[in-house]
């Protein structure tokens, strides 16, 4: 028992919601055992390939610009700056480095995307000079053209397909799911979660949700640098003990809606899954934005159901916010950070 | 309130902070009147372990009396006197139900935290970083306890304080280290630090079947400990070769089990000592791990290997060559004290053992920082210090 991994929990649970549902839960194994894990963050590993390489292009680069800066001025016919050349190798390597610590993310390719920019500016720059070679130049820039074309296209499919439990489609909604198993009962879960005024309790973005009729009610949830966005939900699945569905209706200025699923664990348990969409305000760029503060969806919705099992199974919060402490340092705020 | 509070390596200062408030329905309020300094508070203090702030409250052994109770304690009344375990447990998870108190699943609210470090995450626990959830700790007059209604244990008041204290840590810790060696009849155990959960272990090693113990220190008066209380044998690892010794004391086949109650800070001497000191210093591994070497490389084929020292993170030229080629057993884990109160409490009534040996030094809670500098230097044959609030 101890042994037993949550993955393997939760196909035993997904073996057994099929058999009761009479299909496999969309995006999971069907059967538990000799099966493969379908919701894999490598699973894309053309894209990783090219990533891959990309990094060690820009390496490659970078190097040959850092110590033979001369040289590659006379091959690519431009006008000799040392200086500017080894400046611009520092950067191919650091974006080289970055690409291979993490090839499967999409901003250090960015990074590439807006280093061709500069280097295309430049070398338009070096073309209007006086003694540049144009026709070699030219050559070169196509060639930069070329591999821009790449690293957009690179950084693209990453971006759609970037952690564990998390993915955005082309319109730029965010899809987050999650699966947490919790040692009560379905119907405890399914009664706390039905009562959709207690979501804020969990879910730490939220500041409240208060349920207009039994169908519909009125959330409100933070928003980046201290805003609120709202918008009126209404459910649209409803089976007792087993799914609830919802989606923020027609007109409101946030997209959102989620699935989540209450599934029987050997008779003493429940193995629960969240699949959420949202498109957030602002679209990519307010996703952007949440994330440079942080808030990274998938973890803040790991953090929300890791608190939901906390009220289910020992009715609190587990907190420290209000004990006594001595004087904090100028530190304290760093690690005190998304803590309740 | 006065509390012993954490300003940085080597920096403890005894200050006014507030009184601690219940939080949560099934907190109480504990008016502390014994708390000791840890073994493993002295990795806090030399600034090994990651995630202490300034202005946290040190101290996770500590007893007292019920002041205040949430209204979810309904087995305990105020005036109580009890004991605290210092690993904080809900007694309603998969971990809990499990009685595996110290992984509790609901008690850690730094988890995210824990889970980027370890890759999942264990309990809170009193007064030990935030890591394991930044509770304030016990060295203070009052302390507040999460989930009082599974972790603290009544105790009788014919029962001195020194005599159940370590009920909260060091007892349970020797204990669960020499029950993870399941020790048959006839069998030698070799105890690594004779600190209290060495002396500790080395008791329990007797009380659960062993023949043999062979205690393993430099300390003239911790090894008189392990030899006089707990009737080891002892080897000084000054003098003499340890895995030299204990091959020939056990005709060349090595101890059945060995217990590393050393953990992190371990000391020795040549060339491995000073490269792990080194490497310690320079924050280019977390551990200097020359006991679990040593532990691992002496147990007979076929044996276990027990560690109850703490460690934090990672290590270098861990032996797996060793531990896989000769089927060896590892067994760890912060202890699972809430399993082990009842029991080890009947234990302590009934006269098969009494803790108090260990104790050296009584000192107000005002000298806390005194407390670990002469604790940490092993000066005035410290071997256990208690503070009185």
């Amino acid at each position: 028992m101890n042994e037993m991994t949550t993955a393997s929990l939760q196909n035993e649970a997904n073996a057994q919601a099929a058999q009761t549902a009479g299909r496999a839960p969309q995006n999971r194994p069907r059967n538990r055992r000799g099966s493969e894990w379908q919701r894999n963050k490598y699973k894309d590993k053309t894209t990783t390939q090219l990533s891959t390489s990309l990094g060690w292009l820009s390496i490659g680069l970078g190097v040959v610009e850092a110590l033979a800066p001369r040289k590659l001025s006379d091959l690519i016919g431009v006008p000799e700056q040392p200086l500017l050349l080894r400046a611009l190798g520092a950067r191919e390597i650091a974006s080289g480095l970055a690409i291979l610590a993490q090839p499967h993310r999409p901003a250090p390719v960015w990074s590439r995307v807006i280093g061709d920019a500069i280097d295309l500016a430049l070398l338009g720059t070096a073309l209007r000079s006086a003694n540049g070679n144009r026709n070699k130049i030219l050559v070169t820039a196509a060639a930069v053209g070329g591999i821009t074309a790449l690293d957009v296209i690179c950084s693209r499919q990453l971006a759609t397909r970037t952690r564990s439990g998390q993915q955005s489609d082309e319109s730029g909604a965010l899809r987050v799911q999650k699966s947490i198993a919790i040692s009560r009962p379905p119907e405890d879960c399914y009664t706390l979660w039905r009562s959709f005024a207690n979501l804020p309790r969990f879910m730490k973005h939220l500041e409240s949700v208060r349920e207009i009729d039994a169908k519909r009610q009125h959330w409100v949830a933070k928003a980046p640098l201290g805003g609120t966005v709202e918008w009126d939900a209404e459910i649209t699945e409803e089976k007792q003990n087993e799914v609830l569905g919802w989606r923020s209706l027609r007109g409101s200025d946030v997209q959102h809606s989620g699935t989540v699923r209450f599934m029987p664990y050997r008779g003493r348990g429940t193995v629960l899954t969240v699949d959420m969409h949202y498109s957030p305000p602002g679209g990519m760029a307010g996703a952007l934005t949440a994330r440079l503060f942080g808030e990274e969806p998938e973890v803040q919705l790991q953090d929300d159901l890791r608190r939901f099992k906390q009220i289910v199974e020992t009715g609190e919060l587990a907190t420290i916010e209000g004990q006594p402490h001595g004087e904090r340092g100028m530190f304290y705020g760093l690690i005190s950070k998304g803590k309740r | 309130m006065k509390a012993n509070v954490w300003h940085g390596k080597n920096d403890l200062r005894v200050e006014q902070v507030p009184d601690p408030k219940i939080l949560n329905p099934r907190d109480a309020v504990v008016k502390i009147t014994s708390t000791a300094i840890c073994g493993s508070d002295l990795h806090l203090y030399d600034g090994y372990v990651p995630s202490m702030v300034s202005g946290d409250i040190l101290g996770h052994e500590f007893m007292g009396e019920i002041v205040e109770k949430g209204s979810g304690v309904t087995n305990l009344e105020v005036g109580d006197r009890v004991v605290v375990p210092f690993p904080i447990a809900c007694g309603d998870c998969f971990s809990c139900q499990d009685e595996m108190f110290s992984l509790c699943e609901n008690s850690n609210p730094n988890a995210l935290m824990a889970e980027k470090m370890w890759g999942h995450s264990p309990a809170g626990i009193f007064g030990y970083s935030h890591l394991t959830g930044g509770y304030a700790g016990g060295q203070a007059e009052y302390a507040r306890v999460p989930f009082a209604d599974v972790g603290p244990i009544k105790v009788p008041d014919t029962l001195t304080d020194d005599q159940v204290l370590f009920l909260s840590d060091i007892l349970p810790t020797g204990y669960m280290a020499a029950e993870a060696c399941d020790i048959k009849p006839g069998q030698t155990i070799a105890v690594w630090g004779c600190g209290p959960v060495g002396q500790f272990a080395i008791k329990s090693a007797y009380l659960l079947g062993a023949e043999r113990v062979i205690a393993i220190d430099r300390f003239p008066e911790r090894l008189r400990m392990a030899r006089e209380q707990g009737g080891a044998e002892t080897i000084n690892y000054e003098d003499t070769d340890v895995l030299d010794a204990l091959k020939e004391m056990t005709a060349g086949r090595g101890p059945d089990a060995c217990i590393d109650a050393v953990g992190m800070e371990a000391h020795g001497h040549g060339l491995q000592a000073a490269y792990d000191g080194v490497k310690q210093a320079m924050r280019m591994e977390t551990e200097r791990p020359i006991a679990v070497r040593q532990a691992i490389t002496a147990c007979r084929n076929g044996g276990t290997v027990s560690l109850p020292g703490v460690y934090g993170g990672f290590m270098d030229k861990f032996p797996i060559g060793s531990l896989m080629n000769r089927s060896l057993t590892i067994k760890t884990g912060q202890t699972h004290v809430q399993r082990y109160m009842r029991p080890l409490l009947d234990r302590i009534v009934n006269g098969d053992i009494d803790p108090s040996f260990v104790v050296t030094h009584h000192i107000p809670l005002a000298h806390a920082p005194q407390g670990y500098d002469m604790f940490k230097n092993k000066e005035n044959e410290c071997i256990k210090v208690v503070l009185k609030p």
